[in-house]
């Protein structure tokens, strides 16, 4: 933003001037201390280096913030802020993937401390990520506030004067005119009017008139559109932060859900967030549908759901699919998952019969899942069971492992180990429902031989447990798992977003040019009484489009029929 | 036509493509040499070495910073044709414009095999890749702001890309999961094809200008520049590389801009969230620091020039990072089809 390459910057001090010195190409930077560099020809509205400070207190102050606010100090920091998420993409993040975490201190315990302490695995939250991007955010903001309060004077002054020395501009053209020098520039102004330039005249001393004019404003307009655009979308990201929230739950089929804090199962609210803004709404999972190609690949995915915008009684319809979330009053519902739950009965050895749906956990793509089956509540001891659920199942004949081949429930078998004693729930200490934590006061049932295998039930099959009490595998469910979002701050980054494009847009591709005339009545020389008519043009981009532009501004320009007068001394073009 | 025959065609014309492009990039360096050795010809019959015919041209330019500081730097005139040089390029063109169509069909028919958008996993997403370098080089070929014979080298990495998507990253024409499922691919992944081709292209012009200062620098310090940097006598003048570079990274910019801005907008209504700095989208962010550095760089006194150039390639290489390694060797949410 802001550039140290003022209009008084020496081509002699820069390594490259020379090479790249196409002074057409740079936005930013003046022309290079040339005799004719006056104000008038500075294109850029980037503050002009300011003279040496005066020696006092807050002098270091002031050198650091211009140090901080330069344009090298800008590029440093992109670079650091670019450098310093390339390993959030190698490590795995806490926010993305907290087992892959796991993992890795599994897999590196002496590294990955070390990295933990340097908040490797939470790049992206982490203080120096936090530095650098708000230290590059104070330096746009020190920019812009000058940039802004330059361009607004800009925007309401009057084009520069003329140049004295027209003949030294990239675009140059001189003729001569049997008319008024006012009457020129009357007819020049009301064609650039035309043509939405900004135009002022005045007179010349000594006889004559100038005009200079201007276009292009909107390429800084664009400039700064863009960067405060910048600074918005960070405050619409913040505002998410703080004020947003965000918690999964997993539902069964037949089960229902009501968006209360205590419903969910995982919960990552923002900083600043108040329950009371839950927006209160429910949904019953009547049914969850996947369909997949030959290969397995999956081809949709289909949840149905009752919804009611309030914790009533659901009534609405809705077909939540991937890319098609549900929203109520700005809490958004995504599916993220599923999996299959399949529906048991057990009886105890007084024949209570106990029903269960068990959520089972999917291992890989074709949904080979492992299931555990808790029943603390059986008569005499209790009971558990533990093994896969395989929805299209083939089992090796020589080792009766069974596995799954295909994701759809085509041939759905659930085949678990039983134990019988102290599954350990009754001493307080919390068991994830997924697994059996504590196997030590279980006891594998069996039918005495040896070594004990595991029971395949196929839906319907009853496993009737030695010792008494049974297991039948009644049907195959399915459950989904639901994100659900509030993000206050979203549309705000929405807008941000539209004003960076179209500020870039703006930035890059409107050219900023100003063009000078001066017309003056010719006493004695080459063409006593008429008047010599200069232009005189300059553009800092696009120098091809603007040659043609100015070719076709002086063509209008000119009346016809006038005595021309060579475009450029030669000795210009040298 | 069947699916399974439609398929085979676009498979074929696939192969045919990079026959054409090869083809095109040996034209085209045919004409780079031809070029090369007439001026070796016109210096000799001037009583001059080539490296004085070299150095006497640079001093032209380095003159555009000089007294008329605003005068822009004469473009150095366009070489006089040379009969066998400009029939090598004539056919360099033809084959290159010829490998076009023939790729624009392999990718229609490959939509039509699989009846959607014909860019929905890697092998499709190089091929449009490649298409769109080729496709933004020939335009501007057109429209007389590029030395057609800069062909030579901006084949050489759409050869590369489709050798790779034909290869490794072939996947047979099928439908897509149901992530990719929205009308978001077509606006998000085809301005991410759209920038990444032309930032493809401006990486290629970089490196090209680097090696032609190169050239540059040895002669004016009167050295007698050896391969890899002689291959700069018959390139454009730097500045032309380097306003080439410049001008396709600016229309590329906003466009990488609006892909990333579409893929938030597609990411909050698939997965709840439009940005969540997931790999893929870490190093989309990290390309666009980089090339927002370049255009920076270019505007500031002591990085304009080969810094900036080096960051535009940098910034290119973060590109391909974030396709080609993201997608093969990082496991994230854009993990598809690989």
């Amino acid at each position: 933003m802001t550039s140290t390459a003022g209009p008084t910057a020496d081509p002699t001090v820069d390594p490259t001037a020379g090479r790249s010195a196409d002074p057409t190409v740079d936005p930013d930077t003046g022309p290079t201390g040339e005799p004719t560099a006056d104000e008038a020809t500075r294109l850029s509205t980037a503050p002009a280096p300011r003279s040496a400070p005066r020696a006092s207190l807050t002098a270091p102050v002031r050198q650091a913030w211009r140090q901080l606010v330069s344009m090298r100090t800008a590029l440093l920091l992109l670079f650091l802020l670019a450098l310093a998420s390339v390993p959030g993409s190698f490590l795995p993040q806490r926010t993305l993937n907290p087992v892959e975490v796991s993992t890795w201190f599994a897999d590196h315990p002496t590294l990955a401390p070390l990295l933990d302490r340097l908040s490797m695995f939470d790049v992206f939250a982490s203080p120096w990520f936090a530095a650098i991007y708000l230290l590059l955010f104070v330096s746009l903001i020190g920019c812009l506030s000058s940039r802004l309060r330059l361009h607004a004077r800009a925007l309401v002054s009057a084009p520069p004067e003329v140049p004295r020395v027209l003949s030294r501009l990239p675009a140059h053209d001189r003729w001569s005119a049997d008319v008024p020098s006012a009457q020129v520039l009357a007819d020049a102004r009301r064609a650039l009017r035309r043509s939405r330039w900004r135009v002022v005249t005045a007179e010349v001393p000594g006889g004559g008139h100038a005009l200079s004019a201007e276009k292009g404003y909107l390429r800084e307009t664009g400039n700064l559109l863009f960067h405060v655009s910048l600074v918005v979308l960070l405050v619409g990201i913040a505002m998410g932060g703080l004020f947003g929230f965000k918690g999964t739950v997993l539902v069964k089929e037949g089960d229902g859900f009501a968006n209360t804090v205590f419903a969910y199962d995982d919960l990552s609210p923002g900083r600043r967030f108040d329950a009371e803004r839950l927006v209160p709404f429910s949904f019953v999972l009547d049914d969850f549908a996947a369909t997949y190609a030959e290969d397995g690949k999956a081809l949709t995915f289909l949840a149905r759901l009752r919804v009611s915008d309030s914790f009533d009684e659901p009534t609405r319809p809705y077909e939540l699919r991937v890319n098609h979330p549900l929203e109520v009053d700005g809490a958004k519902t995504y599916l993220l998952g599923h999996g299959y739950a399949p529906k048991v009965v057990v009886t105890d050895v007084e024949g209570n019969r106990l029903e269960q749906t068990v959520v089972c956990l999917p291992q890989g793509t074709t949904f080979l899942s492992t299931c555990t089956i808790k029943v603390p509540d059986a008569a005499g001891e209790q009971l558990a069971f533990e093994g896969v659920f395989t929805p299209t199942t083939v089992q090796d004949p020589e080792t009766g492992r069974v596995t799954s081949v295909y994701p759809a429930p085509e041939n759905p078998a659930l085949t678990v180990l039983g134990y019988r004693g102290d599954i350990g729930l009754d001493d307080g200490r919390p068991q994830s429902v997924y697994s059996l934590d504590d196997r030590s006061r279980l006891e594998p049932i069996s039918d005495g031989s040896s070594p004990i295998t595991p029971v395949k039930l196929a839906e319907g099959q009853t496993w009737q447990l030695p010792g008494g009490g049974s297991l039948t595998f009644v049907e195959t469910t399915e459950w989904a798992t639901f994100q659900v979002t509030q993000d206050p701050g979203k549309l705000v980054a929405l807008a941000a977003s539209a004003g960076m494009v179209v500020g870039l847009c703006l930035s890059l591709f409107v050219r900023r040019r100003r063009l000078w005339l001066r017309a003056v009545p010719q006493v004695g020389g080459e063409a006593p009484g008429r008047t010599v008519i200069e232009a005189g043009g300059l553009a800092r981009t696009g120098p091809e489009a603007f040659d043609a532009e100015f070719a076709a501004l002086v063509e209008r320009l000119r009346p016809a029929g006038p005595v021309r007068e060579p475009a450029r001394p030669v000795e210009e073009n040298a | 036509m069947t699916d399974v025959a439609l398929a085979q065609l676009s498979d074929r014309l696939f192969v045919v493509t990079v026959l054409l492009y090869a083809l095109s990039m040996l034209a085209f360096a045919g004409e780079q040499a031809a070029r090369r050795s007439r001026r070796v010809a016109e210096a000799t019959a001037a009583g001059m070495s080539l490296r004085e015919a070299a150095a006497a041209r640079t001093r032209a330019m380095a003159g555009a910073g000089g007294p008329t500081a605003y005068a822009r730097a004469p473009e150095p005139a366009p070489p006089a044709p040379a009969v066998r040089g400009s029939r090598a390029g004539a056919l360099g063109l033809l084959l290159a414009v010829g490998g076009v169509v023939v790729h624009v069909g392999s990718v229609v028919t490959r939509g039509m095999a699989a009846d959607r958008t014909p860019w929905g996993n890697m092998y499709e997403f190089s091929s449009m890749v490649a298409l769109m370098a080729v496709t933004i080089f020939l335009a501007l070929v057109a429209t007389g702001r590029v030395d057609r014979a800069l062909g030579a080298f901006v084949m050489v990495p759409a050869v590369l890309y489709l050798g790779l998507a034909g290869t490794v990253l072939y996947t047979a024409a099928g439908p897509l999961v149901p992530a990719l499922d929205s009308y978001w691919i077509k606006i998000h992944v085809f301005a991410a094809i759209l920038s990444s081709g032309a930032f493809l292209l401006s990486g290629v012009v970089a490196l090209l200008y680097l090696l032609r200062v190169r050239h540059d620098d040895q002669l004016a310090a009167g050295g007698t520049p050896r391969f890899p940097v002689s291959m700069g006598a018959a390139l454009p003048a730097a500045q032309a590389l380097d306003r080439v570079s410049y001008a396709v990274i600016a229309f590329a910019f906003p466009v990488w801009t609006f892909a990333i801005i579409a893929g938030a907008i597609w990411a909050e209504a698939a997965w709840g969230r439009y940005w969540g700095w997931d790999p893929k989208e870490t190093w989309s962010f990290i390309t666009w620091v980089l090339y927002a550095g370049y255009l920076h760089a270019r505007a500031t006194a002591g990085w304009k020039g080969t810094k900036a150039a080096w960051i535009g390639v940098a910034a290119a290489g973060a590109l391909v990072i974030d396709y080609y390694v993201v997608n093969i060797f990082v496991v994230g949410l854009h993990s598809y089809g690989s």
